[in-house]
């Protein structure tokens, strides 16, 4: 970690959003992780797809369980809601809060252990029940926190950092989301900001489960040859399908594309993304045909990035619980308590 | 672009951007950070051996190192240098164990013309070297424009005394009282080398109708102020206008108002903005209740029968032609008089050689001034230098110092038989500033203080002694402030992109978004694609070679803070923070270079 914060001057000509913000105003504490932390790439990335989308920062709820990864939202967005819950708990905890309020943004970070060894059954099942929710999974396939073992995402066969090679099969997060349901799938890589911004912006702005799996190299102890997570291996094998920009509002359509080679993909909220195509036979709507292309890759030692599988209409879990539209903290006593002619009017239609 | 050359000594140099104003080229930020530590006396001669007068510079200089001073990018002032040097100054210890010694002769000996900066530096260089130096000036005592010109509430005579006595103690001849007539019977006493620095002493004129008759009360303000220096005059009447808007205007107005002045007003042809005076010395002014108008041009002396009533101005108003130079063209207001009983007239000053003979050998061009290779200070007599005010017209003390500098080293190299025009490199020493992972050896905790006020005297009592100090200096707290401020832009982020894993981590933590990865170009493409944008396009940009993915690192030197934290969040020492200490090389050395006592 660094001792001294970091300095409060910004750069004089630094750029404001809508609401008059810059980038910075989107900072939380510094970092206390290791040096060249991918997670740290990630939280840049968080910050800067915020700041694009001009959120107001109390208008988020950051939750997270534990882990590297999940002590990240103390890096950014210093002045949103945030929830540091038990390990691998994050997905429940972040239904609960949904569900008591769904004018948030909520924003799920987790790491490989927290979401697909301990927290796997959580992760499940916020992905099968459609929560409206941004669950950003920060990928290193170790556990960083005790020095170096294995996670349940590392490949069969990378190496760790002592040699020893890892004998379990992978768990690939995305084919699981998919799988389950998940209306926005991606996959990114830390060290590529201009593919990652533009996909957790599109995630946020996205209506249903949106799951980004960030494979976000562990400079201690996983970024050696032999790992399958190290900055190397990941840019030599990394298959992208699409690269993306976020169009919010009134910005238009920037069309300084060959024809042909750009999607549009209009959201629930109105908001654009624009998907530039890098492997022209890629439909990001197709969900079978994404697993089967995931699968493909996956054997060959590739790891494909991109947004992977977009459902625009998706619902959410609250419509398919038909729930109240007004945040449980702000229903009066009268709503909530409509008395007992109300209640006879229950009683009566059960009979 | 190609890679950055670092290894080039101007190009770290530069990143230093006070030091590199400097004409002396001062290593400012470390004699900052010696003054933060306490150690005033080290930092008192890193100064001393660069810019000779520290104590004088530190009330005195034009600070051009201020405007270029990163913080004022960062933010709204930059760093008080100058008042930070009158802190070393003021602080020290004794310091007379630190000087040269007096060398034995070297049998050579050295004439020098005047006895303001520009000499007494020249002297300073050869002196330790062996050469007889001696020094001639009209006025008694050694100090030449600092002394006469400068009024004693900005500068006393005991800081003049301090600094041009340790010169002197170097073995110097100062003949006071004694103004060469002649450059012919100086030629003819056959001093191994002549050094002209005799400065701009002529005060221009204003001819305009009324001048003859009105002679009384209208007084050069140069030659004014040094009389005022030497205790001939010491009052003025009431009413007392100073025409000219430079820094010889604001010390004239400040010195009417502690001689009886009571209505003192400045009247300038040009703008408010565009005057010549810096912008302190304005506010000084102006903080004395001196009214600055603007837009005025003078046009005549109204006088009574040869006793001077006033003066009328015409009104004029600034325009632009398609070259962006600036017109005064008449307003269409009418002409404004303005009662006054004194006039003081500070419209600039002028070189004048009447005593050097035609036939010397030394040219001189259409404008009356000596042909001087600007390099090498030599004139076209080879045996005859010039330098300050006399080589290239009024500047300042520390271009006087530099050309001292310059020249010193032209005249101890034609000594020596060696050829003048190979300049020496600057002496440049690199030490990486690295103690543990997150600790540093110099402090970058960025301060995000507003620049400190100097205390000033109170007003009242300041104005009734011409001889009291206005500015009472930095105590030492707020000289700690003060000191904290600076960047340290002299420790340098040095970037190796070998180790370089391309992870990011310095582009995000970097406060000012100074670095950026991206596929390189030609400069003027790579400005537009920076994470930040390039405000200054006369700030570097820090390119490195190829990485592994192909891209280049991009800096943008302009508002680096010099934070370190790129460094720190560096896992794999990719960057590193590594102090270049810059240091001008003179004449043979003269200073041991390390002059500091403790390690």
């Amino acid at each position: 970690m660094t001792y001294i914060a970091k300095p409060k001057f910004h750069h004089p000509g630094l750029k404001k959003n809508e609401l008059g913000y810059t980038h910075r105003d989107y900072e939380g504490k510094i970092s206390t992780l290791c040096a060249g932390c991918g997670h740290d790439s990630i939280t840049a990335s968080i910050i800067e797809a915020c700041y694009e989308l001009s959120i107001e920062p109390h208008r988020v709820a950051k939750i997270s369980g534990i882990g590297c990864s999940s002590k990240t939202p103390d890096y950014f967005l210093g002045n949103s809601h945030g929830f540091n819950s038990v390990h691998g708990r994050m997905p429940s905890v972040l239904t609960g809060a949904n569900l008591a309020n769904r004018d948030l943004i909520y924003l799920g970070v987790s790491g490989d252990g927290d979401s697909a060894s301990i927290g796997f059954g959580q992760f499940a099942h916020s992905i099968r029940r459609g929560v409206n929710m941004t669950y950003i999974v920060e990928n290193n396939g170790v556990y960083g926190l005790t020095k170096g073992q294995f996670s349940a995402t590392a490949d069969r066969g990378s190496k760790s950092k002592k040699g020893v090679t890892n004998t379990d099969n992978a768990i690939d997060l995305v084919a699981i989301a998919l799988q389950l349901g998940a209306t926005f799938v991606a996959r990114s890589f830390s060290g590529d900001k201009t593919q990652l911004v533009p996909l957790i912006a599109a995630a946020i702005r996205h209506k249903g489960a949106s799951f980004i799996d960030v494979i976000s190299p562990c400079i201690a102890f996983n970024n050696h040859a032999g790992s399958t997570k190290s900055f190397d291996y990941v840019r030599e094998h990394n298959d992208a399908v699409n690269r993306l920009d976020v169009l919010v509002g009134r910005d238009p359509i920037a069309v300084d594309y060959a024809p042909g080679t750009v999607q549009v993909v209009e959201q629930h909220d109105g908001s654009k993304i624009a998907l530039r195509k890098i492997d022209a036979d890629y439909d990001p709507h197709d969900r079978l045909g994404a697993q089967t292309f995931l699968a493909r890759h996956a054997a060959k030692g590739q790891i494909v990035t991109g947004l992977l599988y977009v459902d625009p209409d998706a619902e959410d879990l609250h419509e398919h619980l038909n729930t109240v539209e007004t945040p449980l903290n702000t229903l009066e006593a009268d709503t909530l308590c409509p008395g007992s002619a109300v209640l006879d009017k229950i009683n009566a239609s059960l009979r | 672009m190609k890679p950055t050359d670092i290894a080039a000594p101007d190009y770290f140099h530069k990143v230093v951007d006070c030091q590199w104003a400097c004409p002396a080229h001062t290593p400012v930020p470390e004699y900052i950070r010696l003054i933060a530590q306490g150690r005033y006396s080290d930092a008192y001669m890193i100064n001393w051996k660069s810019n000779v007068f520290p104590g004088i510079l530190g009330r005195t200089c034009d600070r051009p190192c201020e405007p270029a001073c990163r913080r004022g990018r960062v933010e709204e002032t930059p760093v008080a240098i100058c008042r930070l040097k009158r802190v070393a100054a003021d602080f020290k210890d004794d310091i007379k164990q630190r000087l040269p010694r007096p060398a034995p002769k070297n049998g050579k000996r050295v004439a020098l013309v005047g006895g303001g900066p520009a000499s007494l530096t020249v002297a300073r260089d050869l002196a330790p070297l062996g050469y007889h130096c001696t020094v001639f000036d009209g006025d008694p005592e050694a100090g030449g424009m600092m002394r006469t010109q400068i009024p004693k509430f900005r500068l006393p005579n005991s800081v003049i005394d301090e600094e041009t006595g340790y010169i002197l103690g170097l073995g110097v001849e100062f003949k006071g009282g004694h103004r060469i007539e002649s450059m012919k019977s100086l030629l003819a006493e056959k001093y191994d080398a002549i050094f002209v620095g005799s400065g701009a002493p002529r005060g221009r004129e204003l001819d305009i109708p009324g001048r003859k008759e009105a002679a009384g009360n209208i007084h050069i303000g140069i030659e004014w102020l040094a009389s005022v220096s030497f205790g001939h005059i010491d009052k003025i009447g009431k009413r007392v206008i100073v025409l000219g808007g430079g820094n010889t205007a604001m010390d004239c107005c400040r010195t009417a108002r502690r001689l009886g002045g009571e209505d003192v007003k400045v009247i300038v042809r040009s703008g408010f903005e565009e005057m010549k005076a810096s912008p302190w010395e304005k506010e000084d002014a102006l903080h004395e209740d001196i009214p600055i108008l603007n837009f005025m041009v003078p046009v005549a002396f109204i006088h009574d029968n040869g006793k001077l009533t006033g003066v009328t101005f015409q009104k004029v108003k600034a325009e632009y032609d398609a070259k962006g130079r600036r017109n005064l063209v008449p307003s269409g207001d009418p002409d404004q008089t303005i009662p006054c009983d004194d006039v003081l007239v500070a419209v600039g000053q002028e070189n004048a050689f009447p005593w050097i003979e035609q036939d010397c050998g030394i040219e001189f061009d259409k404008w009356h001034m000596p042909k001087v290779d600007p390099k090498t200070f030599v004139s076209t007599n080879p045996k005859v230098f010039f330098g300050g005010d006399a080589a290239f017209g009024p500047k300042n003390i520390i271009w006087a110092v530099a050309h001292g500098h310059d020249a010193a080293l032209s005249i101890h190299k034609m000594l020596s038989g060696e050829d003048i025009t190979e300049r020496p490199l600057p002496d440049v020493e690199v030490s990486s500033q690295k103690m543990g992972i997150h600790e540093w050896s110099y402090d970058n905790d960025v301060s995000i203080d507003k620049r400190f006020k100097v205390p000033h005297r109170d007003k009242v009592v300041a104005l009734k002694d011409i001889r009291a100090e206005v500015e009472l200096g930095y105590d030492v707290k707020l000289a700690l402030g003060e000191a904290h401020r600076c960047l340290n832009c002299d420790v340098q982020t040095v970037f190796s992109t070998s180790l370089c894993i391309e992870c990011d981590a310095c582009a995000d933590i970097c406060p000012m978004d100074c670095i950026t990865f991206t596929a390189n170009g030609e400069e003027g493409d790579l400005r537009q694609r920076l994470k930040a944008p390039s405000a200054h396009p006369d700030q570097d940009l820090y390119v490195s070679s190829d990485l592994k993915t192909g891209r280049v690192m991009v800096k943008d030197e302009d508002v680096c803070l010099h934070c370190g934290l790129c460094a720190e969040r560096c896992p794999t020492g990719a960057w590193d923070m590594q102090k270049y200490f810059i240091e001008m090389t003179h004449a043979g050395s003269t200073c041991p270079t390390k002059s500091r006592s403790a390690a």
